[in-house]
């Protein structure tokens, strides 16, 4: 960070930004991944400290209860983390995280037997799971959410079982794109039964977008709430058996990101696939997330450009609304592997709105080819990494 | 001390609950537009991990000076009138990555809107990243004393879209924060080739929301391959494309935003 001194020549009063330190340091180490607890960071540790199961013992699936529930701990239903706004803001600032009222106290009120329970060794629930990777863009709107839905369909059609985990808390797209927004969450011993998407049980998916009660409730939360609920994601979701764990990200690299990449640290995850369009803007923010990969040690499986020039469909001529090859280039500077180009298609948008199966429908639309190329890739890589 | 904002006449945020629908764009050809009708703009760009506004006036190399005040903005020009501040200025080398929780963040924010100085200006335009997070928090309450105009919610007409900026409604419903308009951005696309129009992006979406949610309804702007490529290059849009689709849209934008202080002041 640098802030000039002034041409006039009279000594500035501050001359850094409140909070930060000299030089670069501030921009290039990861704070999240730093000793918690450093002063001025102010990190309140998660409300979410025990495994929902050992809170209440049930061998039934539980629906939720009608009255909206206030907090992601509850354990008889896991539906409605908090949607107001907590009032009022200035409170919460760098104040520890209260515990949420309706969420007992670690150990306070477990009982003896349940007690025990904590202490024999738990199979974790991401132990069936074969390979995770994220899906990242510094920016924001470049598709996401697209080409995580995607590429799960298009492994499924490989014959992979795939789980896609939404860690976008404030605009969680996923379930939409299945069409299953107004599904529930349940409960099993295991923790949350991740919503499958058809009969068929080969995607599943667990959102913040099934939690909401109602489509406009909002999500308001700053940081440490949605860690808590992003460890509650990574860790509590009985996934059972995947071949593919695919984390579908907020654009950015904040809380979400140094979070989720803490949580799944252990599972030791695939890597990263960086998504970008064609514009310098975009580019210009893919860079950053690129760093925050290096800095994490978060391997980048490549790059794929989106919304890549639009052929219409009345001419056949091709337009490139957002400019071109910005990505391409970017994946040859930064020397990783360029997955390919998505061009602009609207049967692609038009599946989604709908949530369809844009692979088995639209063989023939023109995002297709590139589509399955880009998991074709992944197919490969992962195959090469086990022989 | 006169505080930094005390010169400033209105202050609009501009929101999105989803990513990448254009409110930096909007931003800025707002900000072009109203300079147009001689006013003088500023854009506080608190976007802190994908600042894209200085890279949309080509002055993403350019560096903060300080002076007695506080901060001096950027001027986009020699006419001054247009000025930014983004931590895209702050940042040494293009590939640095601002990886911060919350905390820090609110930190840069509170700093943001008390040592820029501004100077005088007729609007201030608060360009945001996505979603209803601690950035958005922080710069709400840091504003409220200087009681804002009010916020533009820019979608696109997808459901996917709509679904995220209903979310953001929400949020300024329950922030007080008055909604100005809701704005339909990437509202169809007319091939240059054979000026068909194809809604690659659906259609109607942001209009729709605007009714149901009792808002105003602000506009449709097109997709324009002359808008993305004005903001590639750091050009003046209105200056430059007045024959552009997306041109008829923004400067309506903008008439209405001027047209609805001038009913505030009378």
């Amino acid at each position: 960070m640098q802030i000039l001194q002034t041409c006039s020549g009279s000594a500035p009063s501050r001359c850094l930004p409140y909070g930060t330190r000299p030089r670069s340091s501030c921009t290039s180490v990861p704070d999240g991944l730093a000793a918690p607890g450093k002063a001025g960071q102010a990190e309140p540790r998660p409300v979410v400290q025990v495994p929902t199961d050992a809170l209440k013992i049930s061998r039934h699936l539980t629906r939720r209860d009608q009255g909206a529930l206030t907090s992601a701990t509850r354990s008889h239903a896991g539906k409605a983390p908090k949607t107001a706004l907590e009032p009022p803001f200035s409170g919460f600032e760098g104040h520890p995280q209260q515990p949420n009222a309706t969420a007992p106290l670690p150990g306070t009120l477990l009982r003896a037997s349940d007690a025990l329970l904590l202490f024999l060794p738990e199979r974790s629930n991401l132990a069936g799971v074969r390979h995770i990777l994220l899906v990242l863009s510094g920016k924001g709107g470049v598709g996401k959410s697209t080409i995580s839905t995607e590429l799960a369909l298009s492994l499924r059609h490989s014959g992979k079982k795939v789980g896609i985990l939404d860690v976008d808390l404030c605009g969680p797209s996923i379930p939409r794109m299945f069409r299953v927004q107004d599904n529930d969450v349940h409960q099993c011993d295991s923790g949350w039964v991740p919503v499958f998407v058809d009969q068929d049980k080969s995607i599943s998916l667990m959102s913040i977008g099934f939690l909401l009660e109602k489509p406009d409730d909002a999500v308001v939360w700053r940081g440490p709430k949605k860690n808590a609920l992003i460890k509650q994601f990574v860790a509590d979701v009985a996934w059972g058996d995947l071949d593919f764990l695919i984390v579908d990200t907020p654009p950015g690299t904040s809380d979400e990101h140094i979070s989720t990449v803490e949580a799944l640290r252990p599972y030791k995850p695939l890597g990263a696939i960086l998504v970008t369009t064609p514009q310098a803007v975009s580019v210009g923010d893919v860079r950053r997330e690129l760093t925050f990969c290096k800095k994490t040690g978060l391997r980048v499986l490549g790059i794929v450009e989106n919304m890549s020039g639009f052929v219409c469909p009345h001419c056949s001529e091709c337009t490139n609304i957002f400019s071109k090859g910005g990505g391409e280039e970017l994946a040859k500077h930064a020397g990783v592997p360029f997955l390919g180009s998505v061009p602009l298609d609207p049967q692609l948008s038009q599946s989604l709105e709908e949530g369809r199966d844009f692979i088995q429908e639209f063989p023939k639309s023109s995002a297709f080819p590139a589509l399955t190329h880009i998991a074709q890739q992944i197919l490969d890589g992962t195959l090469q990494q086990s022989s | 001390e006169r505080s930094n904002l005390a010169g400033v006449r209105h202050i609009l945020l501009v929101l999105s609950g989803k990513g990448g629908v254009g409110k930096s764009t909007i931003s800025t050809e707002l900000a072009l537009s109203l300079r147009h009708s001689g006013k003088k703009v500023g854009i506080l760009d608190v976007d802190l991990c994908g600042p894209s506004i200085p890279r949309m006036f080509r002055v993403q190399d350019n560096d903060v000076h300080q002076c007695d005040s506080g901060w001096v903005p950027v001027f986009v020009d020699q006419d001054k009138s247009i000025s930014l501040m983004s931590i895209g200025f702050l940042l040494e080398k293009p590939d640095d990555a601002v990886v911060w929780r919350g905390p820090k963040k609110n930190a840069l924010i509170k700093q943001f809107v008390a040592d820029v100085a501004w100077g005088d200006l007729d609007f201030l335009i608060v360009d945001t990243p996505p979603g209803t997070s601690d950035e958005h928090i922080s710069t709400v309450e840091a504003l409220r004393p200087y009681k804002p105009l009010g916020a533009i919610l820019v979608t696109t007409p997808q459901a996917v879209s709509v679904g995220d900026v209903r979310r953001e409604l929400t949020f300024c419903k329950k922030t007080g924060l008055r909604v100005l308009g809701i704005v339909e951005n990437m509202s169809g696309f007319v091939c240059p080739h054979c000026s068909e129009c194809t809604n690659i992006f659906s259609k109607g979406g942001g209009e729709e929301l605007a009714k149901h949610a009792g808002v105003p309804f602000l506009g449709s702007v097109p997709l324009d391959p002359q808008l993305s490529q004005s903001l590639e290059e750091g050009r003046d849009f209105i200056q430059e494309f007045p024959k552009s689709s997306a041109f008829p849209a923004l400067t309506h934008i903008a008439q209405q935003i001027l047209d609805g202080t001038l009913q505030q002041s009378s």
